[in-house]
């Protein structure tokens, strides 16, 4: 069977898929309680349609690995928040073009420029909005702080 | 379906309103002005639908047994449901639903915030992620209210129209019953006629910015909290419900 954690540093944002569950925040917690997994899960954004996906990918890979018993346990509170994104997961996102929340302002992904405007405050999911740098022209996702 | 449990009627009742407003937003999808727009639109549809699922799956959990959050969604008619009037009014035009959304959301933010400090942990985890997209719902209606209210003759006169018309609803917000009053005495629910005045002062900041008038009073539309609702909600259910109850239990 494999090592639980290396199976799911597999299982990739559906939406974002260059960072993990637990970059994003979404895994919180890992038990073994004899021959089951017990996986405890946050959702992210309430309107986010991915955490069933999150759900059956992360299933997936632990039965793939040797677990067939695994349990999913969904966790509200705390409420997850963007600080919690890892400093990797926001250089993997920004390499994917995706912005995140930071302070000093909004960066665009493409040239760096801080010099950037809201188009709008909903874009492509229910976690982006869609901006636009100034410096460059070009218009990017930006991923929203919560 | 009858429900009895206090708590389980609030449950449902929040989530009667989340469902209800989520999905006179989600008719918009493929019909906004521009694309920007729907998928704003469709955006917020999705937060309040998941809400929804939130209270219903809490409701769900009470109730134990089959129940499940489609039950409420799918199996209830009419007079079950206990949403808010002013959530079932039609979409009308884009001013209409955006003055709509614009009074509800002044509502939301100062509501969700507190039932965060509900006595019930799992309304209070619900309310602490619902009141971070309240925040951003409340600024992108209030941005449409300033852009629709102090821009063309045309925009400012079907804003003003729109809140002429829904500015009755509005009371039903804050109305107080025997359900929550037990609730209110027990910390679990919100005394909602204590959000009235940070509401008036929102939307009073706001109209006057947008050069728009508070409309007079006309008197106020209630009975959505009793089942009294108005002829609306049924074709609005007609169309939700028509999968669920031409193949009940259909999955996909």
């Amino acid at each position: 069977m494999g090592d639980i954690w290396e199976l799911l540093d597999s299982v990739m944002d559906p939406e974002i898929p260059v960072i993990s569950l637990y970059e994003l925040g979404v895994l919180q917690d890992i038990r073994r309680d004899g021959d089951a997994v017990k996986l405890v899960l946050t959702p992210t954004y309430i309107g986010c349609p991915a955490l069933g996906i999150m759900e059956e990918d992360a299933r997936a890979a632990l039965t793939a690995g040797g677990y067939h018993q695994v349990i999913v346990e969904t966790r509200l509170a705390p409420a997850w928040t963007t600080a919690w994104l890892t400093p990797e997961a926001r250089r993997k996102m920004t390499a994917y073009g995706v912005a995140s929340p930071q302070e000093g302002g909004i960066a665009c992904p493409q040239c760096g420029s801080v010099n950037t405007e809201v188009i709008s405050e909903f874009g492509s999911t229910a976690c982006k909005s869609l901006f636009r740098c100034v410096a460059c022209h070009e218009p990017f996702d930006v991923f929203k702080a919560i | 379906m009858k429900l009895h449990d206090p708590l389980t009627r609030y449950v449902v009742r929040l989530g009667d309103d989340a469902l209800i407003m989520g999905h006179r937003l989600s008719e918009w999808m493929s019909r906004a002005p521009f694309l920007e727009e729907d998928i704003a639109l469709s955006n917020v549809a999705l937060d309040f639908v998941g809400r929804a699922r939130l209270f219903y799956q809490y409701a769900a959990d009470l109730m134990g047994g089959e129940v499940t959050e489609n039950t409420f969604a799918y199996q209830r008619d009419v007079r079950d449901f206990t949403n808010l009037l002013l959530c079932e009014l039609p979409r009308g035009d884009f001013a209409f639903t955006l003055c709509r959304q614009f009074l509800y959301d002044a509502y939301s933010l100062p509501f969700t915030q507190a039932l965060c400090k509900s006595a019930d942990s799992q309304l209070a985890a619900i309310a602490a992620k619902a009141e971070k997209e309240s925040r951003y719902h409340l600024r992108r209606s209030r941005d449409w209210m300033l852009r629709l209210g102090d821009g063309t003759a045309e925009s400012h006169e079907r804003c003003q129209d729109a809140l002429d018309q829904l500015w009755i609803y509005t009371d039903e917000m804050f109305e107080c019953d025997a359900l929550l009053d037990g609730l209110i005495a027990a910390g679990i629910a919100v005394n909602t006629e204590g959000l009235r005045s940070e509401w008036l002062d929102t939307v009073t900041e706001t109209l006057h910015a947008a050069t728009l008038v508070i409309p007079k009073a006309q008197g106020n539309v209630t009975g959505g909290r009793e089942g009294i609702h108005t002829d609306d909600l049924g074709f609005l259910l007609a169309e939700m419900q028509f999968m669920q109850r031409a193949y009940p239990g259909l999955q996909w």
